[in-house]
C-alpha cells in the first residue's frame, strides 16, 4: 500500500461512508471504485488492494468487477475524457468525421492519452442525449450538436488549460478526478448550475405552447449574447428558450386537470 | 391530429425546474400527499386500474408487478430504479431526472409505500454526472423536507433512497444484471425465474421499475385513474415521451398520448430535414425491428406495434433519411451490441462477433451472396437463446433490415463497396475520406 496516511486515513472514512449507504457493504464496491479513480485518476493496483480490505474481498475479485465496466480506467487516465459518440445515429449525423478530425488533431486513437496528460480520447456508445446528436462528453458532460470545428475548439480550450463549459450540464467541467468523486456519491454542490434544459428537451412543451417554431428559426438567445465571449462557439444554438413558461399554459392540450398534476 | 399531452415534462421550462420549491408550487408531492391516505393495497388496485404499463421497453404492467410481491415475511423489500438508460436512441430519463427529478423522488415515496419497502435505490448510469448531481440534491432536498428518512410527514413510513451510479455498461439496463451490479458484482443477468419479485436484490423481493414508469405514478394518484386512461388507446393506456431523433427538423422530447402516429410527430417536429425523405426509424430503440415509410401511420402503442412486426419498447424514434447507408447503420449497432453482450451466455458473445464480422465485411464491398443468408443463420442461433434480450435485441435489426432492404445489402456485394456517400448524411459539410471509420476496429 503506496497512500501515505492522510490519503490513506480519508478514503477509509469516505469508504465507510459509502458502505453505510447499503444493508450490504458489498453494493459500495462500485463507488468504491469511483472513489479511488478519483485519487489516482484511475484504478491502480493499490486502489483495487484498498478496496478488497475494506470488503473482504479478493483482490481477483475486485479486479473482476472493476474490469466490467467502461468507467473503470486500467491506466492513468487524462485530465479531461473527451468521448465522441459512434454510436449510429450520432455516427451517421456526423460522429463519425468528429472523430476522425479529433483524433487526428489531438494525435491519440481511442482510449488513448495526450503526453501532457490533459486529454484521453474515447469513441463512446450511445450517451442517451440522441436528440442532440451528434455528442460529444467531456468527463461525462453534455456537449451536444457538436460539428468538427465546435469539437476542436473545445479541444483547443483544454489544451491551453482553460475551462470549458457543457451546453447542458455545470458551468465548467470538472476534473476526471472531481467527477469520480462525485460518482461515487460525494456532492461537490454543484447541481444548480445550468446552462438551460436545451431546445431538444423542450421540443415537445414549446410545442404544446406555440405550435412550430416561426421559419427561419429564431436565433437562440441572441440577447446573451454579449455576456458569452467564446468565438468559436456563438453560431451553436447553445441556450435554450428562457425557463419562464408556466405548466399550466405548457400542458394546454393534456386533458383535465390541465396542469397534468393534482390542481383541480 | 392528437395533441400533445406534456405531463412529467410540464414544469421542464420553469425557472430552477428541478428544485423542491419550484416542484411544490406546481403541485408537487400531491400525489404522496393523497397515497399516504390510501391503504397500499389501494395504491397499486390503481396502477393496476390505470394500465400503466413498464415505460423501460418491456412493457410489462406495472402494477402487476408490484402485484406479484409476496406477502410480507418482515424481512426486507427493496424498490430499484432503473436509470441506467442506454438503449441507443433512448433518451427521455436523462431530461426527467435533470430537469424535473422531484417526479421520480415522489414516484419513489409511493410506490415504496404503496409496496412496504423501506429502503428504495436509484441506479443512475455513470455516463451522466450533472444528472446524478441533481438526482442526489433531489434526494437530499426530500429528506430536508420531510419526504424521506423516518416517520415520513407523520405517517410512520419510514423509507431511505440511495442514489447509485453504475459505471458504464449497457447490459445494466436488464434488470436482473442491474440487480448484479448494485450488490457490487459484474452486471450479468440472472436466470429466471426465480424473478425479482420473489428474490431480488440480496435475494429479497425486489421491484425494480423504469423512471418514466416511477414518474408517471404520482400524476396518477393525484389526477386519478380515469384522467389517466382517458388518454392512450383500449390496451396502451397513459401518455408517455416519444423522442425523436436523426434527420428531423426539430428533434427532441414529445410527451404524447400513447397511439400517437410518426406522421403526426414528424408534423410537430417540423418534417424531416429540408429536402430530404424518410427511409427507416425504430419504432423503440436499436432492439427493435426497423420501420419504413410504410409505416408512419402505425398507432405507436403496444399492439400495433406488435402487429406491425415491431416492438414499441422505449419510444427512441430514431429517424434516418434517404442519404443513410442501413447496412452502416446495422453494422454499427451490431458492433454496439457486441461490445455490451456480457459473455455469460455463449450465443450472444460468439453469435455477435461473427455477426460483426460478416457485416462489417458487407459494408466494406468484400463480402460474398452467401455471407447474407450466413448474417440470418447466425441470428437464429443467437434469437432466444440467451439469458436475457440483449442477443435477440441484436438481431432485431439485421433481420428487419435484410427483409425491407435486400437490394441494398446485395447492391454492397455486387459493387464491391458501399454505395452511399457517407458524408451526405452528416448534418455538416465535409468532404468524405477514404478508408476512415468503417475499417477501424470500433472498440
Amino acid at each position: 500500500m503506496t497512500y501515505d496516511d492522510a490519503t490513506h486515513a480519508k478514503l477509509v472514512k469516505d469508504a465507510a461512508a459509502i458502505m453505510a449507504r447499503y444493508p450490504v457493504a458489498r453494493s459500495g464496491l462500485l463507488p468504491m471504485l469511483h472513489l479511488v479513480q478519483s485519487i489516482d485518476g484511475h484504478v491502480s493496483p493499490d486502489g483495487i488492494q484498498f478496496c478488497a480490505d475494506q470488503l473482504d474481498l479478493t483482490t481477483a475479485e475486485v479486479s473482476a468487477v472493476a474490469t466490467f465496466y467502461t468507467q473503470y480506467k486500467r491506466r492513468p487516465n487524462g485530465t479531461y475524457q473527451v468521448g465522441v459518440c459512434t454510436n449510429t445515429l450520432c455516427a451517421v449525423m456526423g460522429g463519425d468525421e468528429i472523430w476522425r478530425r479529433l483524433s487526428e488533431h489531438v494525435g491519440v486513437g481511442n482510449d488513448e492519452t495526450t503526453e501532457d496528460g490533459l486529454i484521453t480520447l474515447e469513441k463512446l456508445e450511445c450517451n442517451a442525449g440522441c436528440d442532440y446528436a451528434p455528442v460529444m462528453m467531456v468527463n461525462w458532460e453534455f456537449f451536444d450538436n457538436m460539428t468538427p470545428d465546435r469539437a476542436l475548439a473545445i479541444v483547443d480550450e483544454i489544451l491551453a488549460g482553460k475551462d470549458v463549459k457543457p451546453t447542458r450540464g455545470a458551468d465548467t467541467v470538472a476534473t476526471f478526478k472531481d467527477t469520480s468523486r462525485v460518482l461515487a456519491g460525494f456532492t461537490d454542490g454543484r447541481a444548480d448550475e445550468d446552462q438551460g434544459a436545451g431546445i431538444a428537451t423542450l421540443a415537445g412543451v414549446e410545442f404544446a405552447k406555440h405550435g412550430l417554431p416561426q421559419e427561419p428559426a429564431p436565433k437562440a438567445a441572441p440577447a446573451k449574447a454579449a455576456a458569452t465571449k467564446a468565438a468559436p462557439r456563438k453560431a451553436a444554438p447553445r441556450k435554450a428558450a428562457p425557463r419562464k413558461a408556466t405548466p399550466s399554459a405548457a400542458a394546454k392540450s393534456a386533458p383535465a386537470p390541465k396542469t397534468g398534476r393534482g390542481k383541480e | 391530429m392528437t395533441d400533445l399531452t406534456p405531463v412529467l415534462s410540464a414544469t421542464w421550462g420553469l425557472e430552477r425546474s428541478w428544485n423542491f420549491d419550484t416542484y411544490c408550487a406546481n403541485g408537487g408531492y400531491d400525489g404522496a400527499k393523497k397515497a399516504f391516505a390510501m391503504a397500499p393495497a389501494d395504491i397499486i388496485q390503481a396502477v393496476k386500474d390505470s394500465g400503466l404499463r413498464g415505460r423501460g421497453g418491456a412493457g410489462f404492467p406495472t402494477g402487476m408487478k408490484w402485484g406479484f410481491l409476496p406477502a410480507p415475511d418482515g424481512g426486507p423489500r427493496y424498490l430499484v430504479v432503473n436509470a441506467d438508460e442506454s438503449e441507443p436512441g433512448t433518451c427521455k430519463d436523462i431530461p426527467t431526472m435533470m430537469n424535473a427529478p422531484h417526479t421520480l423522488v415522489e414516484g419513489v415515496i409511493i410506490t415504496s409505500f404503496a409496496i412496504g419497502s423501506n429502503h428504495a435505490f436509484i441506479y443512475v448510469r455513470g455516463e451522466v454526472v450533472h444528472v446524478y448531481r441533481r438526482v442526489m440534491k433531489a434526494v437530499q432536498e426530500a429528506y430536508d423536507n420531510g419526504w424521506l428518512g423516518k416517520n415520513i410527514q407523520g405517517t410512520g413510513f419510514d423509507l431511505d433512497v440511495t442514489v447509485h451510479a453504475g459505471a458504464g455498461a449497457y447490459i445494466c439496463g436488464e434488470e436482473t444484471a442491474l440487480l448484479d451490479s448494485l450488490e457490487g458484482r459484474r452486471g450479468q443477468p440472472r436466470l429466471k425465474p426465480p424473478f425479482p419479485a420473489v428474490a431480488g436484490l440480496y435475494a429479497r423481493p425486489t421491484v425494480v421499475n423504469n423512471v418514466e414508469s416511477i414518474a408517471s405514478v404520482p400524476a396518477i394518484i393525484a389526477n386519478g385513474v380515469e384522467w389517466f386512461t382517458s388518454m392512450g388507446t383500449e390496451r396502451s393506456k397513459g401518455m408517455g415521451f416519444f423522442s425523436l431523433s436523426g434527420h428531423v427538423k426539430h428533434p427532441g422530447q414529445y410527451e404524447a398520448p400513447l397511439g400517437i402516429t410518426l406522421r403526426e410527430l414528424l408534423e410537430m417536429a417540423g418534417g424531416m430535414r429540408e429536402g430530404h425523405e424518410l427511409k427507416f426509424w425504430t419504432p423503440g430503440g436499436s432492439s427493435t425491428p426497423i420501420f419504413t415509410d410504410a409505416h408512419l401511420d402505425t398507432p405507436l402503442d403496444y399492439e400495433s406495434v406488435g402487429a406491425a412486426g415491431s416492438m414499441l419498447g422505449t419510444r427512441a424514434l430514431q429517424i434516418f433519411d434517404e442519404t443513410t447507408c442501413v447496412v452502416r447503420a446495422v453494422t454499427r449497432w451490431t458492433e454496439f451490441y457486441k461490445h455490451e453482450s456480457c459473455g455469460k451466455c455463449t450465443p450472444c458473445r460468439e453469435g455477435t462477433y461473427w455477426l460483426t464480422l460478416i457485416l462489417r465485411r458487407i459494408e466494406a464491398g468484400t463480402g460474398t451472396p452467401a455471407d447474407i443468408q450466413q448474417l440470418l443463420d447466425t441470428c437464429d442461433s443467437i434469437l432466444g437463446r440467451a439469458f436475457c434480450a440483449l442477443g435477440d435485441g441484436a438481431t432485431s435489426c439485421i433481420t428487419s433490415s435484410v427483409k425491407l432492404f435486400a437490394q441494398e445489402y446485395a447492391d454492397h456485394v455486387e459493387q464491391g463497396r458501399c454505395p452511399f456517400d457517407h458524408a451526405a448524411s452528416a448534418l455538416f459539410d465535409y468532404d468524405e475520406k477514404p478508408s476512415t471509420a468503417a475499417e477501424e476496429a470500433h472498440a
